[in-house]
């Protein structure tokens, strides 16, 4: 909950309500950017999710060390990343 | 500090590590890393190992499912077994004991108790399900406050009425000051959360360095991030400086989010008081919804017990999340309390820090280098 895990924006799906496609280890699901949005988020642009909210835009070399030290946190990321993948935001 | 690689570099960490030790001699330091995350990546990563005997870590409060008390874990369940009701939950809290089982023993006895990734999730369940009442139990400090609160504001421009949130949100400032006012732990200085602070920003923090005389570097998750920013602490303490500094530039700003700030805002105020395992009842520590917001407020719709229940005589998770005492010190301590058979919060949630002893093994490092020489680094 606390560590949040790196996604790349690939588009922008509802611009009403702030929901854009990202893809997180190779899977793509929607995350709400609303409070990234100020930042000037542009597909390709890396952001740091917390339950399913897009809070801060990270560069790529963040994004990448983030998923390495995630990788390294065995259960505590992998149930958040299986739960992320059974996520259905709309 | 920018590429992966160098975050892991061994030699690195204990060149900071050598630094650290030359800056602080003997003088013993006792330190506090507030937030969860910290302590899962100190254990993991066995930091304690790499720094100088005399820099003590001291685990604090920032683990939301760790300080909830038990008497709203009651009220959860209480909600959950509430005819037509779906109940959904952060995995983290399936397994926390109530004073009659937990969230998962309810939903094996009948409830209908779901895991959600997100609060936005929950507003799904809502809409497909139009004739139950879908209630999302809400935790964690201001890290993930925001997302409610903005699920919240969806829920009123959709005129969602069968969503309803039990807000159990807190703050993290007035938990620190619960500390600092505490005479059984002298501090001095503080790790302070990388992502709460992404959030709030840097100036809640000013009273600590004001007030209280104790300098605040706030973190990032990497290892080095975390020797880093003790490093910065002990600079400070060597100086005679008390000041509030980022060493989490790459995501942490000074001002921190203003558009979750203001989604709090808009839907949340704080409680006059809220009680929070092991600190007891602490003024304005946590989030309600506001009056406009009654009608998605599960605590309005649902009759919840409330009932204060005291922690199991055999848990010291207070005293662990207060950090008078590390988690080995706990009588039941890896005999009765596992992360299988939990029976405090902090054997529970992954940021917990009991579990990330036991699960990381730091527990007999550290007994044995309890025993160990004193290492002079310099040398």
């Amino acid at each position: 909950m606390c560590l949040g895990i790196p996604g790349q924006i690939v588009e922008f799906v509802d611009e009403v309500n702030h929901i854009a496609k990202v893809e997180v280890s190779g899977v793509k699901r929607n995350v709400n950017v609303a409070m990234v949005r100020q930042e000037g988020i542009v597909p390709g642009d890396w952001v740091l999710i917390h339950v399913g909210f897009a809070m801060s835009k990270i560069d790529e070399y963040e994004a990448q060390q983030t998923i390495k030290l995630l990788h390294g946190m065995d259960d505590a990321y992998t149930d958040e990343l299986k739960a992320l993948h059974e996520s259905e935001i709309e | 500090m920018k590429h992966v690689d160098e975050y892991r570099d061994a030699d690195l960490a204990r060149s900071i590590s050598a630094e650290i030790a030359k800056i602080t001699g003997d003088r013993p330091v006792k330190l506090m890393e507030v937030c969860g995350g910290h302590t899962h990546t100190i254990y993991k990563h066995g930091i304690e190992d790499v720094l100088p005997r005399n820099i003590d870590l001291v685990h604090g409060p920032g683990c939301p499912v760790c300080v909830l008390p038990m008497g709203r874990v009651d009220d959860a369940i209480a909600i959950a077994r509430t005819e037509g009701v779906i109940f959904t939950t952060f995995g983290d809290m399936m397994r926390v004991p109530g004073s009659k089982g937990s969230l998962l023993d309810a939903k094996a006895e009948g409830a209908d108790v779901r895991f959600v990734y997100s609060p936005l999730d929950a507003l799904k369940l809502a809409r497909q399900h139009p004739e139950r009442q879908v209630v999302f139990f809400a935790i964690g400090f201001e890290t993930t406050a925001p997302s409610t609160a903005i699920t919240l504001l969806r829920a009123q421009a959709e005129g969602i009425r069968n969503f309803s949130v039990f807000c159990n949100h807190v703050t993290i400032i007035p938990a620190i000051k619960a500390i600092l006012d505490s005479p059984d732990l002298r501090l001095d200085g503080f790790i302070g959360p990388g992502h709460v602070s992404m959030v709030i920003g840097m100036r809640p923090y000013n009273f600590i360095a004001r007030d209280h005389r104790k300098p605040v570097v706030i973190a990032g998750f990497e290892p080095l991030d975390i020797i880093q920013s003790v490093h910065m602490l002990v600079q400070q303490l060597s100086a005679g400086r008390a000041e509030v500094k980022n060493q989490y530039t790459r995501v942490v700003r000074a001002e921190g989010n203003v558009k979750a700030l203001e989604a709090m805002a808009r839907t949340m105020e704080l409680r006059p008081f809220f009680e929070w395992r092991g600190l007891g009842f602490i003024s304005h520590s946590a989030l309600k919804l506001r009056r406009e917001f009654a009608p998605w407020d599960a605590e309005l719709r649902f009759a919840v017990p409330g009932i204060r229940v005291a922690d199991p005589k055999a848990c010291q998770c207070g005293e662990v999340l207060k950090g008078v005492i590390k988690p080995w010190d706990c009588k039941v301590f890896g005999t009765a309390c596992t992360p299988e058979t939990p029976i405090g919060t902090c054997m529970v949630s992954s940021e917990g820090a009991c579990a990330a002893y036991f699960n990381y093994g730091r527990f007999s490092m550290a007994a044995e280098r309890a025993k160990m020489p004193v290492i002079d680094l310099k040398a």
